[in-house]
């Protein structure tokens, strides 16, 4: 039976990992297909897809021969770094310190660089700037997505689930993709990344705490128990960004206002 | 690109999956380390013992999100 204490967060995490991952890979294969054909910007991407399932299927089980303790510590601090860098930026972007992501953007700007690209080398029938292209991009994107089922699957045994959660994404956005034709840009990447954040270094801690022994009351459900915990410190950083942000900017205008005033008081006082 | 330019710009793209303030991820990694050289004490703090591995993590994020956005706003 499936303990959805545990097999629950692993599959949100892997769905929404993947999704975030996969949108971005969606919008480089778009822009490729729309200007330079279809043909060779699939082919790059099952090319891409295919060395994906090689990675995980070889590194998946592999890594359930590390011994248990050893492998929820490297795991574990891995997947904390990793979480914890999401959301780092998921704050900073929640804050306005740094620009959201913009898949319309990023569609038009590939299209134009692969509208003025040659077709690169090869036969004439191959296209390689496309292939490439799209095969790196599906790579780039992919690994994460890897990473993670590997990371959030293999450490709990729940290398099933994990996977189950990144197909069902890479299901929605290929079906999307097809349908839509477009890229897509409403899915709201900086709360799915904040999201991630939150569970992935959920995960991360508990992993390095069952490696280190320090048991939790709970068990399982403490990884939900450390996700609230996770959410609420980073609520409270955007707060704190945002305060931040406007008290500089209200300093650079008291300062820019005292230039100015200081400028004038010579003026004034003859 | 030949392959032993490659390399380093694979690992760069691998490091980058887990390193973006190298400072931040220092402080995670040596508070890691820490509550690792510490656990036979920690361990003795029953059900807080995972709630302070938590809070070391929590004041890290909090002191880059604030370090962060006076460097990025001023």
């Amino acid at each position: 039976m499936i303990d959805w204490g545990h097999s629950g967060p692993v599959l949100i995490a892997a769905f929404l990992a993947s999704l975030v991952e996969f949108v971005e890979a969606l919008t480089i294969a778009l822009a490729v297909g729309v200007t330079r054909g279809w043909r060779w910007a699939l082919i790059g991407t099952g090319a891409g897809w295919l060395l994906l399932i090689l990675l995980t299927l070889g590194f998946g089980p592999t890594l359930q021969l590390v011994p248990l303790a050893t492998l929820q510590i490297v795991v574990g601090v891995l997947l904390l770094l990793f979480g914890m860098r999401w959301l780092r930026k998921g704050i900073l972007r929640a804050a306005g310190i740094i620009r959201l992501h913009d898949e319309e953007k990023i569609f038009a700007k590939q299209t134009k660089a692969m509208g003025t690209a040659g077709f690169g080398f090869g036969p004439a029938a191959f296209d390689g700037i496309a292939f490439i292209t799209t095969f790196k991009a599906v790579v780039i994107e992919g690994l994460e997505v890897v990473f993670i089922v590997i990371a959030v699957g293999a450490t709990g045994r729940m290398l099933i689930p994990a996977g189950v959660g990144a197909a069902a994404a890479a299901l929605i956005v290929v079906l999307l993709g097809i349908v839509l034709h477009r890229p897509l840009a409403r899915v709201p990447e900086n709360t799915l990344k904040f999201s991630v954040g939150v569970l992935l270094s959920a995960f991360g801690v508990f992993w390095i705490g069952e490696g280190l022994s320090l048991r939790s009351s709970g068990e399982d459900w403490a990884i939900l128990a450390l996700a609230a915990g996770f959410f609420f410190v980073s609520a409270l950083g955007v707060v704190l960004a945002k305060r931040h942000a406007s008290d500089e900017v209200m300093r650079q205008a008291k300062g820019r206002n005292a230039d100015e005033f200081g400028q004038e008081t010579p003026g004034d006082s003859n | 690109m030949s392959s032993a330019r490659k390399l380093p710009a694979i690992l760069t793209e691998l490091c980058g999956l887990f390193v973006e303030d190298g400072s931040y991820t220092l402080a995670i990694l040596i508070w890691v380390g820490l509550v690792g050289f510490g656990r036979s004490w920690i361990r003795g703090r029953g059900a807080w013992a995972g709630t302070i591995l938590f809070m070391g993590l929590a004041v890290i994020l909090i002191e880059n999100i604030v370090r962060s956005s006076r460097r990025k706003t001023g």
